[in-house]
């Protein structure tokens, strides 16, 4: 990228210029007169988050592995540097060519999380593209989106040409194809969404006509132009031969997951009910040990980072993870690597493993039990009793680790004051077992409560649920607080619900909320995951001027005959299976995990043989 | 091996990269390249890795300073071409050798500019060729914080301006280094209003106390 006076002296005025001008080791540079495809991947966050993504790497990896395509990369700049652009009109760059957004042509955001939505609207603006998906005509600045979000991209279908549903290594590529022929025969915009459509995980929201009742539940969602009834998620049947990216870009600043991260499975067999990803990531395919060592080590050679960690929604379902980090540690601890082992259950399997990978920092474990009654437990599916939970904490308490964190959420469906009382019975009965068992007491214990409020999430069992208030959520805080008094050992965070409300507006609204996510923006809402930011009245400012009310859709039961505006994204697991799922939630019973006995969820149809091999 | 020099250029790019990111960023590209840094004993070993004088982030630089030691044996002379290919954008080796002396002997620094948007080159080679040049500098005494006023003149060996045509002025100074520190942003801010809108400089060569050169 070249870098003029104008350029220099305003990033010299900002805060961490390192993260807005590339150069990285490991970024890839094209000549431009070989590239017939130019892909700007945009990471609706900052640098430092964003460089975090697995997702991007992969991505960014295999793009620019494809000849005649070259992917950049572009982040959310800070409100500093955005504020700066705007008074200099200058607009957006990519970080590796330093051209402006408006160049490329394909413009594709990765959606995480819902918070990120006005974000999108910024970049585009900063970047000189219009929002709006109607009001850019041609082929080029084709504007797209894919990840986890794209399971309800209603409230974002005014602004993306298309979306890719599930996962995107090979629909992404089929797409460019699709689009060098477009380009090569200079077709319009309308043509080349028509065949888009076709492929399969590709959704086309301008290619859908939706109806509303006089209640403001949704009637129908009509195809139009050939358009499938329902667009079906695509997955990568073999993921052992999954490509992944070995050679990622290395930060010359500090990111927030600064180290390789390998992706040991995909899916999660646990099937928890209240848990978006367990849900729609189905079915569980698995990485060989072998394929993850040799992975690991070439990342490891061609980075210099001195940290792995492996990733996947709960690594200690994955069977060879003893061989795997037995492999791993013969590579990693003659060169000082350190392995890390996060969302791991708590059970005497995962400790084992602990005590063997952790040898030298003991400082502190997480545990997330969610809920703190079995009864509660048993609802929301979650498969880990009190017995797990304390053994594994006497066996981290007498191993010496003298520090644990408890994750739970508060306002599941069911939930009571016992409930909640309960959570602080089950810290209390975590201190008791270190005062029995610590190796060293001297050093002290630090106990962590977190709680944060439970958000109902699309193509879940439950995602006809009814969020609870604020006001609710912080009595149920309070009760907890009042209960945990006393016991000096024990901290207790809880977040607040602000966010929470507005997420679950936007994870479960339907096409009318683009205007509110629009409003926003237009009122300066951006980076709204960052409290530095948020502000939930500009959101009900926001709501009230767009006259839509939050409570609808996140506040409502919704009737389990109600259509809901994403059921025309087919994520593998059907409508039945939920349904079941949820009614077995109210009658307190556990389902098996995917191993144990198979519940027929429909995600291995997904599947070429149609068998899922948990 | 102990007590080993690196000298290298941080242009381009590289310019935003920071102090601290800058040393994480340099224990990578000896990684990459297989050569093994010495380790500092105990429970949270550490690269034995020190860069002399810290770049103010926007300043580019011909010579950088660091030391380092090394695990095991190497040919010092092949260390630059063996690190470069894995250094990025904008950080280039230059030298690898033996440190003969303390990096407390870099005293003075030539360092070039270029600046717009200000005065003319008369102007300034007036202003810093005064007896008595004060900047006020925010400092902290405790825990409170004190403004201190200092005379910079002293720690300007030489400032040379002359005009480049369509109103660039170009800079060729000598500023000392250590004990006290001058910085050319520093210079810039004692200009007051008279500063130019835009500058930029670059360190070129660092020299002992007598202004001979420094190793």
């Amino acid at each position: 990228m070249e870098m003029n006076d104008r350029i220099d002296a305003l990033l010299r005025q900002v805060q961490r210029p390192a993260r807005y001008v590339g150069g990285e080791y490991n970024q890839v540079l094209k000549d431009k007169s070989d590239v017939e495809v130019r892909f700007a991947f945009c990471f609706p966050d900052t640098y430092e988050i964003g460089m975090s993504n697995l997702g991007m790497k992969i991505l960014y990896g295999l793009m620019n592995d494809t000849p005649g395509v070259w992917c950049e990369r572009v982040f959310a700049p800070w409100g500093d540097m955005a504020e700066k652009l705007r008074e200099a009109s200058i607009p957006l760059w990519a970080l590796e060519s330093g051209d402006k957004l408006s160049d490329f042509d394909i413009i594709g955001f990765s959606l995480g999380y819902e918070m990120a939505y006005p974000t999108v609207l910024d970049m585009l603006d900063l970047g000189g593209v219009p929002i709006r998906a109607c009001d850019r005509h041609g082929l080029k600045n084709l504007v797209v989106a894919g990840g986890q979000c794209i399971c309800n991209i209603e409230p974002m279908a005014d602004f993306f040409d298309l979306c890719f549903l599930g996962e995107g290594e090979e629909v992404d590529l089929e797409l460019i194809e699709l689009y060098r022929e477009a380009k090569r025969a200079g077709w319009t915009k309308e043509a080349f969404l028509r065949r888009a459509a076709a492929i399969e995980g590709v959704y086309v929201p301008s290619l859908y006509d939706v109806r509303y009742n006089a209640d403001g539940t949704v009637a129908s969602v009509t195809p139009t132009d050939g358009a499938p009834a329902s667009v079906r998620k695509r997955i990568v049947d073999d993921f052992d031969a999954c490509y992944y990216p070995t050679s990622p870009v290395v930060p010359s600043t500090e990111i927030v997951h600064d180290r390789i991260s390998l992706e040991v499975f995909r899916g999660c067999i646990r099937g928890c009910r209240f848990c978006q990803a367990g849900q729609i990531c189905r079915p569980v395919r698995n990485r060989r040990p072998e394929t993850l060592i040799a992975q690991g080590r070439a990342a490891l050679e061609s980075t210099g980072y001195q940290e792995l960690n492996l990733s996947s929604l709960s690594t200690s379902d994955y069977k060879p993870l003893s061989d795997l980090c037995d492999g791993l540690l013969d590579y990693c601890e003659p060169r000082g690597v350190s392995l890390s082992l996060p969302s791991l259950r708590a059970d005497n399997f995962s400790m084992d493993i602990m005590q063997r990978v952790q040898r030298v920092r003991k400082s502190g474990l997480t545990f997330a039990p969610e809920a703190g009654t079995q009864r509660l437990r048993d609802v929301i599916n979650k498969n880990v009793t009190e017995d797990d939970l304390l053994e594994s904490c006497r066996v981290a308490f007498s191993g010496g680790w003298n520090g644990v964190k408890l994750y739970f959420m508060l306002g599941l469906p069911t939930e009571t004051d016992e409930d909640v009382v309960g959570i602080a019975e089950l810290a209390k009965k975590v201190l008791w077992c270190w005062k029995q068992h610590a190796a060293n007491k001297s050093r002290g214990v630090r106990i962590t409560v977190s709680t944060s409020e439970f958000v109902p999430k699309p193509h879940t069992p439950f995602q006809w649920e009814a969020q609870v208030t604020r006001g609710e959520y912080l009595r149920r805080v309070k009760l907890l607080a009042d209960a945990l008094a006393g016991a000096r050992a024990i901290t207790y965070n809880w977040h607040d619900a602000e966010v929470s409300l507005v997420e679950a507006a936007l994870a479960r609204g339907d096409r009318r909320v683009g205007a509110v996510i629009e409003e926003v923006w237009r009122r300066g809402g951006r980076l709204e995951s960052w409290t530095d930011y948020f502000s939930l009245q500009r959101w009900l400012d926001a709501f009230e001027a767009c006259g839509i009310d939050p409570g609808f859709y996140a506040l409502r039961e919704r009737p389990v005959t109600e259509l809901l505006p994403w059921e025309h994204m087919d994520m593998g697991v059907t409508r039945r299976h939920h349904e079941r799922e949820r009614e077995l939630a109210y009658a307190g019973r556990l389902s098996p995990d995917c191993r144990a006995q198979c519940t027929g969820c429909g995600a291995a149809s997904l599947l070429r043989e149609g068998v899922c091999h948990g | 091996m102990d007590k080993l020099r690196l000298k290298f250029k941080k242009t381009g790019r590289a310019v935003y990269i920071s102090h601290l990111d800058l040393m994480r960023t340099m224990q990578r590209v000896f990684s990459r390249a297989g050569v093994d840094l010495k380790y500092s004993e105990g429970f949270n070993p550490h690269a034995k890795i020190s860069i002399i004088l810290p770049l103010t982030v926007g300043t580019h630089s011909e010579c950088e300073y660091m030391d380092f030691a090394l695990a095991s044996d190497c040919d010092l002379a092949a260390l630059p071409g063996r690190l470069n290919p894995y250094m990025p954008e904008g950080i280039e080796a230059i030298e690898a050798y033996e440190a003969p002396e303390k990096g407390a002997n870099l005293r003075w620094l030539r360092v070039t500019g270029r600046m717009t948007g200000g005065r003319g080159a008369a102007f300034y080679s007036a202003f810093f060729a005064r007896d008595e040049i004060l900047v006020t500098k925010r400092g902290k005494k405790g825990h409170k914080k004190v403004d201190r006023v200092d005379n910079i003149a002293p720690a300007i060996g030489r400032a040379d301006f002359t005009d480049g045509g369509d109103g660039t002025v170009y800079a060729d100074l000598v500023i000392h280094a250590q004990d006290p520190a001058l910085s050319p942003d520093t210079m810039m801010a004692a200009l007051g209003e008279d500063a130019p809108a835009y500058f930029v400089f670059t360190r070129r060569e660092a020299f002992r106390e007598d202004m001979t050169p420094f190793r």
